[in-house]
């Protein structure tokens, strides 16, 4: 048998599965209607009550929480505890300018750095393992993430967070890295930065990446592999659930099992929400079995996904989820960071010259995601000299840089070359093969 | 004594100028001097033109950005030193200049020099002060 962090559950019986799950489903649905007004009203105008819940096969019943609720009860709106009990802020951005706030108690948090753990010991990680944590550190749960899960295992962690790739390298050297925690573009990037400086994969010591917080393919994931020199997993979560680690690729690398013990998924038809069931493509949904600030019923992800409960030959019982395929909704993800269209509108907006009309270009060179954002000049802010028109492209990347926390090459076009408002797909290319 | 000069932004693709000579040779305007300001992704297409309003509007008409500036054009000697009493006037007198192109006419025995300035009025007279003569813009027009 490989190795692995919790035996019992990642072994357990579909049957005994069932029962935990029911357990924990019983007693959060209870929890969330006592201490959650939103969760209560909702229940109590559908005509659920906690009583009707008595094991996850009524799951079901109980309604979807959805991106909108939270910005809604934004800020700590949702938290089923106290805040006293609440040890740590997390956001990640919203639809528009306001974040998406999640928080955790110390339990919380004890149960996030285990399933993480988890993960790195499913791909053979263990306390003797140095850990390069290359993800961005601060309200983005990527750093601390998997910064408290390696720790968790009782790891050695190197906090680089993100930038530098040059000193990056170096310290991976120096210090021996085992394992390197980061997104894949910036995985790529530092393969490649790497060879630029001379240095050979012979002279790392990593095994292992875990690579997250973004769309990639499996092609990626050779490429990745032969730069490197390593086993390249997947790691997939989202703050709204927890962070990265509710699920993780095995060795077999053909679908992430899900920690179902805290994170119950389900597939629905994102039009009826009608749940579809295991081998369908549809959109991931979970509903969180042991959260304690903030819990979440019936969660819509807008990635589309699938489930399976196949056996797996690592031996594990846990359901595996498919890498996500796409988005329900018109999210993007650039370098890592969420992208909603209707912030590059609002964004636009506050810049008086320029009309909200906007094509976003998202593509990637080489492992570099790039924006560019075309926009239009028009009789009233065209001027006749090269400065004004620069200065006016500085004002706009200026704003969304403020607004997406990204930098955007902005290009002006002619007036009335871009498409009018008529659905938001148009507006968006996004040449990346991702998915 | 000012020149209307049309400038048009254009991106910087192919074919986006000959839609603008396409429309100008359709309305059988006279193009007497043009220069381009390129960056990477646009141009600002500046122009003199024998029929100004007509121009701006017709381009105008074809979905373009367009903008009547008003600069000024001097007559200088088309010998050495010509371009060089010019500027040493307007660098004496302090006055900036944003850009400037020549052209010659074969009528004529001198060189033009458009130039964009600050203050038309102040350069103007500083310019005819040191001997430079400013030509009106009908004179331009109709070359």
């Amino acid at each position: 048998m490989n190795k692995c962090w919790n035996e019992k559950i990642e072994f357990m019986s579909r049957d005994e599965m069932h029962a935990l799950q029911s357990e924990r489903l019983v007693s959060q649905v209870k929890r969330v209607y006592e201490n959650v007004p939103f969760y209560r009203a909702k229940m109590d105008k559908e005509g659920v009550l906690p009583g009707d819940i008595k094991s996850i096969d009524d799951l079901g019943k109980l309604p979807f929480t959805t991106k909108q609720d939270l910005r809604d009860n934004y800020p700590f709106g949702l938290f089923a505890t106290p805040m006293d009990e609440v040890v740590r802020i997390h956001a990640s951005s919203g639809t528009t300018g306001k974040q998406t706030v999640v928080g955790y108690t110390a339990k919380d948090l004890e149960i996030w750095s285990e399933c993480v753990a988890r993960g790195f010991t499913m791909n053979g990680a263990d306390s003797s393992s140095i850990v390069q944590v290359s993800y961005g550190y601060g309200l983005f749960t990527g750093g601390l993430g998997a910064h408290y899960g390696a720790e968790y295992m009782g790891a050695t962690v190197v906090p680089t967070s993100v930038g530098n790739t040059a000193r990056q390298i170096q310290l991976m050297v120096d210090f021996g890295a085992t394992v390197l925690c980061c997104t894949p573009s910036y995985a790529t990037y530092l393969g490649e930065t790497m060879r630029d400086m001379g240095i050979d994969k012979s002279q790392l010591k990593l095994k292992l990446g875990v690579f997250g917080a973004e769309p990639w393919t499996e092609p990626m994931r050779d490429r990745i592999e032969e730069l490197l020199g390593i086993e390249a997993h997947d790691i997939y979560g989202l703050s709204e659930i927890m962070g990265p680690g509710v699920s993780m690729d095995c060795r077999e690398k053909n679908g992430l099992h899900v920690w179902e013990d805290h994170f119950v998924p389900e597939i629905i038809n994102p039009d009826t929400g009608e749940n579809i069931g295991a081998d369908v493509n549809g959109e991931l949904v979970f509903t969180t079995l042991t959260k304690e600030a903030l819990p979440l019923i019936r969660y819509r992800t807008r990635d589309v996904s699938r489930i399976s409960y196949k056996p797996c030959s690592c031996g594990r019982t846990a359901v595996k989820m498919a890498k996500p395929s796409g988005r329900t909704d018109d999210m993007l993800i650039i370098r890592g960071v969420n992208v909603f269209p209707s912030q590059i509108e609002s964004a636009l907006l506050e810049v008086e010259e320029v009309e909200p009309n906007y094509l976003l270009i998202v593509d990637r060179e080489d492992t570099h995601d790039t924006m560019e954002i075309q926009i239009e000049v028009s009789p009233e802010n065209f001027a006749d000299n090269v400065r004004g028109l620069e200065a006016l492209t500085k004002k706009v990347s200026g704003k969304i840089q403020s607004t997406l926390g990204l930098a955007a090459k902005i290009h002006l076009v002619e007036p009335k070359t871009l498409q009018r408002s008529e659905g938001k797909a148009a507006r968006v290319i996004d040449k990346r093969k991702l998915y | 004594m000012v020149v209307k000069q049309i400038s048009v932004f254009v991106e910087n693709t192919s074919g986006r100028l000959a839609k603008v000579t396409k429309i100008l040779a359709e309305k059988n305007i006279d193009i007497q001097a043009l220069c381009i300001a390129d960056t990477t992704d646009f141009g600002i297409l500046r122009m003199i033109v024998n029929k100004p309003d007509e121009a701006k509007a017709a381009i105008r008409e074809a979905g373009f950005a367009v903008k009547t500036t008003e600069v000024i054009a001097v007559s200088i000697e088309d010998a050495p030193g010509g371009l060089n009493k010019a500027m040493q006037i307007l660098a004496e007198s302090d006055i900036g200049i944003e850009y400037m192109y020549a052209f010659t006419e074969k009528r004529r025995n001198d060189a033009l020099v458009i130039l964009r300035v600050e203050n038309n009025e102040d350069a103007a007279k500083a310019l005819e002060k040191g001997g430079v003569p400013v030509i009106p813009g009908e004179v331009i027009y109709n070359l």
